[in-house]
C-alpha cells in the first residue's frame, strides 16, 4: 500500500508490481494505491502467502496457488513490525486485484463521479450542524402515494444502520456470508464483478485525495416497500410478504435478471455459474457441514440477496408461537447485527411501540438512501457525525 | 398467362422511372421468378455458401449448447451489466424484422406500389430476424429449462406471470408479431405456391406446393377472398410496426436505470427498428439481385427509395441520440448525466462513437445520387448501418 503522492513521486502506478528490497532481503508484491497511508512509507500485511492453508487461501500441494505475497521474509528481529530505508525499484509487470471496491469507478469520469455522489448516499455532519438542525440528512420533501397504503397486521420488520458507530470492520460481511451460506466464487469471478455478498462494504475516499475523509457504509437489500425489482419480475419470483420483507422463490426464478437491473442499490446477486458444485459432491460431504442447514444452497441460474435473515426470523416466530406469547423486542437478530462489534445496527418490527429499531429510525439522523426514487426503503441510515478534536484537526 | 404487356406507367408515375424494366409480360416475370426455383440442377455456389452458413449455425447450436450445460456466465455479464450480450443481440434482430412488416403492411395500405418487388423476400427476411431474436431471451434466462414459466398456462403451482412486467409484454408483443408476420408471408404466398405447383414436373413437387397451396384455383370468389383477408391482417399488422418495438423499448423505459428511464425510447426505438431492418434488406437484397438475375424486377428506382428511407430513418436516430443528451441534461439528475457522459468518455467510447459515425454520419451520404443508384456504394453504407446498430 501507497499513498498517492508518494506512488506519484515514485513514477509507479496502482498495479504494478515492484521488489521491495531491505538489507538484502527482497519481495515480490504489487502495489495498491490508497488514499490515507502516511506519505513516504509502505505498508504490507503479515499473514498472507500461505503455502499449506486450504482451498481458498492457497495449498501448493494441491495445485491452489497462495494468496498474496509472504512478507515475513523482510522482518528482522531488531524491530519486528518496522523496517527503515527500504527500496522499491519496478519490475515491469503488472498485477489485477480482485477487489470489491470501485468496481465501477472504472476511470476518471467514474471515480469523479463517485466523489460528486457520496454526499447524497452517505450522509454525514458535523456536531455543530448537527447542534444546529437535527434533521440536517432530511431531503425537505415529503414522500407521496398515490394510493392507500394497506394496513399490515403482524410484525413490520425493519433496520437501522447507524453510520457514526460504524467502524468498517466488515465483520457483517463474513457473518452474513457464513449465515447464508453464500458462495466464494473465487479471483476471476471477482475481476469480472460477480462477487456474491449480500451485504458489502461500500468504501468512499472524500476531499483530498492526499489527505482524505474515509466513509463507509454496509449496503444489503433495503427490503423496499415499493420495490422496484418486484415489479418487473415476469415470473412474479421476488414478492412481499405481510411482514414487509422483500422475499425471493428461489425454486421460481427463472434468472430473467430484470430485478437485478432494476434495483437502486445494486444488492441482487445472481449465481452465473453452479458457485456451489464443487462442495456439493458427494466426497465433499464433510465440507458441506459448514453449511447451515436453515439455509438453501442455491443452483445456478438464480438470483439472490439479503432476507434479513428471514430462516432467524421464522425460526423464532414459530418458537414464540408456540409458547403462546408474542415476539419480544430483540428477539429476532440478524447474523450482521450479531456479529457488529459497535452496535450499528439494530433489526426488529417497526410496528412495535418502543422497540429499538422503531425508536433508532424516528431519530432525526435517519434518513434512507435514495429515498427521493419513492421505493421506501425498510432499512434506514443514521447519518454519521464528525466530531474531530480541534487541536488535531488543525494540525493536519 | 397471356402475353398482355404490363403498363409500366400509370398516368401520375410518367415522370418516374418505370416499376419494371424491360419489355415484361405477366409471363416473362412469371418465368423469371419460377426459373429461380425450378433450376434442375442446384448450382454448386449455392451449396457453398449453404456449407458455410450451415455450419455457423451448427457452431451456433454448439455454443448453445455449452451454455445450458455451463451456465450464462459464458456471456460474460456481471453485476450491474445484467443483460449485456444476449439482449443486444434480440433487440437488434427484432429491430431487423421491422422492415419486413414496414414494407408489407404499411406500404400496403399506403398503396405503394413499389413493394411488390421486394416485398416476399422482406418478409422473409423478418420471418428470419424474429427467429433469432426467439432465441436470444430464450437462452439469455439463468434456467433455459424453465423458460415456459413466462407463458400464462394453467399450471400446478396456481401460478401467473406477474404482468406488471415488461419482459412479460415483450413475451407478448414477440410471440403476437412473429405470428402475424409468418401468416401474412404465407397469405401472400397462396397464388405464388399454386403457380408453381401448376409448373411442377415432379410428382413431389406436385405434392409439396399442392399441400401448401391449399387447393387454390385462382378463381375470382378466391382473389377476392384473399385481397380481403391480406388486406385486414395488413390492417392487423400496421399497429404491430410501432408496437413491438415499442414494448421491446419499455424493457427499458420502464425500469429506473439511469440511462434507460427515458420517454423517448419507444419511438427512437421504432425509428431505429425501422432503420436497421432496411439497411439490412439494402444489404440482402443487393446480392440477391444481383446472382439470381432480377435486376428488371428489382430495379434502380426500388434501391433509391429504400435509401431515401434509410436517409430519413438515421436523420431520425440522430435526433434521438441529441434528444437524449439534452434530457439528461435538462433533467439536472446527475446519475442520468454521468450515465451519458460516461457513455461518451468512458470505457465504451469507441463503441459509441462506431455508432453515431455509423448511424448517422455514413447514412448522409445517400444525399448524393451516387450512392443510391450504385448499389455497391449503396451496400458498403447499409453495412455500414448494420455495424452501428
Amino acid at each position: 500500500m501507497l499513498s498517492p503522492a508518494t506512488a506519484r513521486e515514485l513514477d509507479i502506478e496502482h498495479g504494478d508490481v515492484v521488489t521491495i528490497g531491505s538489507d538484502g532481503r527482497s519481495v515480490e508484491a504489487p502495489v495498491y494505491i490508497l488514499p490515507g497511508q502516511a506519505e513516504n512509507s509502505i505498508g504490507l500485511q503479515l499473514g498472507y502467502g500461505r503455502t499449506a492453508a486450504g482451498t481458498v487461501a492457497g495449498h501448493v500441494a494441491h495445485n491452489i496457488d497462495p494468496v498474496g505475497v509472504n512478507v515475513s521474509t523482510l522482518r528482522s528481529i531488531e524491530h519486528m513490525h518496522f523496517e527503515n530505508g527500504v527500496t522499491i525499484t519496478s519490475t515491469g509487470r503488472r498485477h489485477e486485484f480482485a477487489t470489491t471496491q470501485e468496481h465501477f469507478a472504472i476511470d476518471r469520469v467514474g471515480l469523479e463521479e463517485i466523489s460528486g455522489r457520496v454526499g447524497d448516499l452517505v450522509r454525514e455532519g458535523t456536531v455543530d450542524e448537527y447542534a444546529e438542525h437535527p434533521d440536517f440528512a432530511h431531503h425537505g420533501h415529503e414522500e407521496i402515494a398515490l394510493w392507500e397504503q394497506p394496513e399490515q397486521d403482524g410484525p413490520q420488520w425493519g433496520m437501522s444502520i447507524d453510520l457514526s458507530k460504524c467502524i468498517g470492520c466488515n465483520a457483517c460481511v463474513v457473518a452474513c456470508q457464513s449465515e447464508n451460506n453464500i458462495p466464494v466464487v473465487g479471483k476471476e469471478q471477482v475481476l469480472k464483478g460477480r462477487e456474491m455478498h449480500w451485504l458489502r462494504l461500500d468504501r468512499y475516499f472524500t476531499g483530498d485525495m492526499d489527505d482524505p475523509e474515509v466513509v463507509q457504509q454496509p449496503v444489503a437489500c433495503q427490503h423496499c416497500e415499493n420495490a422496484p425489482c418486484e415489479q418487473v419480475c415476469p415470473v412474479a419470483a421476488t414478492v412481499h410478504s405481510d411482514d414487509g420483507l422483500n422475499d425471493m422463490v428461489y425454486n421460481r426464478c427463472i434468472g430473467t435478471r430484470y430485478c437485478a437491473n432494476n434495483c437502486p442499490y445494486k444488492v441482487r446477486r445472481f449465481n452465473f455459474f453452479d458457485y456451489q458444485l464443487p462442495v456439493v459432491q458427494p466426497e465433499q460431504s464433510l465440507k458441506q457441514l459448514a453449511f447451515n442447514p436453515e439455509v438453501t444452497v442455491r443452483s445456478r441460474g438464480v438470483m439472490e440477496k439479503c432476507t434479513y435473515c428471514v430462516q432467524r426470523i421464522r425460526n423464532t416466530s414459530i418458537l414464540a408461537d408456540n409458547d403462546r406469547r408474542p415476539l419480544e423486542d430483540g428477539e429476532v437478530q440478524t447474523a450482521c447485527q450479531q456479529s457488529c462489534p459497535a452496535q450499528a445496527i439494530t433489526f426488529g418490527d417497526l410496528k412495535l411501540s418502543g422497540s429499538e429499531v422503531a425508536t433508532e429510525q424516528s431519530k432525526p439522523r435517519a434518513y434512507g438512501m435514495l429515498d427521493e426514487l419513492n421505493v421506501k426503503p425498510r432499512t434506514k441510515y443514521l447519518a454519521r457525525i464528525r466530531n474531530p478534536n480541534p487541536v488535531l484537526k488543525a494540525t493536519t | 398467362m397471356s402475353a398482355v404487356p404490363i403498363p409500366t406507367r400509370t398516368p401520375s408515375e410518367s415522370l418516374r422511372p418505370p416499376l419494371v424494366d424491360g419489355e415484361q409480360t405477366l409471363s416473362s416475370i412469371t418465368e423469371t421468378v419460377c426459373s429461380i426455383v425450378e433450376r434442375p440442377q442446384t448450382p454448386r455456389a449455392w451449396y457453398i455458401a449453404f456449407a458455410i452458413s450451415s455450419s455457423l449455425t451448427l457452431m451456433l447450436f454448439g455454443l448453445i449448447g455449452y451454455l445450458i450445460a455451463t451456465g450464462i456466465g459464458v456471456w460474460g455479464n456481471n453485476s450491474p451489466v445484467f443483460w449485456g450480450w444476449p439482449i443486444v443481440n434480440f433487440v437488434f434482430w427484432v429491430g431487423i424484422g421491422h422492415a419486413g412488416t414496414l414494407i408489407s403492411a404499411i406500404l400496403f395500405l399506403f398503396r405503394q406500389q413499389w413493394r411488390t418487388s421486394i416485398n416476399r423476400f422482406a418478409e422473409a427476411m423478418t420471418i428470419f430476424a424474429v427467429t433469432c431474436a426467439g432465441i436470444f431471451p430464450a437462452i439469455h434466462v439463468g434456467r433455459v429449462w424453465l423458460v415456459y414459466w413466462l407463458a400464462p398456462y394453467p399450471n400446478q403451482m396456481a401460478m401467473w406471470p406477474n404482468f406488471r412486467s415488461p419482459l412479460l409484454w415483450d413475451v407478448f408483443a414477440v410471440s403476437t408479431y412473429a405470428t402475424v408476420s409468418l401468416l401474412f408471408w404465407y397469405l401472400g404466398m397462396i397464388p405464388d405456391l399454386a403457380t408453381l405447383r401448376d409448373r411442377a414436373t415432379s410428382r413431389v413437387r406436385q405434392f409439396a406446393y399442392g399441400l401448401f397451396a391449399l387447393g387454390w384455383t385462382g378463381s375470382a370468389r378466391q382473389w377476392h377472398v384473399l385481397e380481403k383477408a391480406y388486406l385486414l391482417l395488413a390492417a392487423l399488422a400496421t399497429p404491430l410496426v410501432l408496437s413491438v418495438h415499442t414494448i421491446v423499448s419499455f424493457d427499458f423505459a420502464v425500469s429506473h436505470v439511469p440511462g434507460w428511464h427515458t420517454t423517448i425510447f419507444p419511438p427512437y426505438f421504432v425509428a431505429g427498428a425501422v432503420f436497421s431492418g432496411f439497411a439490412m434488406v439494402v444489404t440482402l437484397l443487393v446480392p440477391a439481385r444481383h446472382l439470381f438475375g432480377l435486376k428488371d424486377l428489382i430495379t434502380p428506382r426500388h434501391l433509391d427509395v429504400m435509401c431515401r428511407i434509410i436517409l430519413a430513418t438515421s436523420c431520425m436516430v440522430g435526433y434521438a441520440y441529441a434528444t437524449e443528451f439534452f434530457t439528461a441534461w435538462y433533467s439536472g439528475n446527475r446519475f442520468e448525466q454521468f450515465a451519458f457522459l460516461n457513455r461518451m468518455q468512458g470505457p465504451y467510447a469507441w463503441a459509441y462513437w462506431t455508432m453515431v459515425t455509423c448511424n448517422v454520419l455514413i447514412p448522409q451520404l445517400y444525399w448524393f445520387k451516387r450512392f443510391r443508384t450504385s448499389p455497391w456504394l449503396m451496400v458498403g453504407v447499409a453495412i455500414c448501418v448494420n455495424i452501428g446498430m
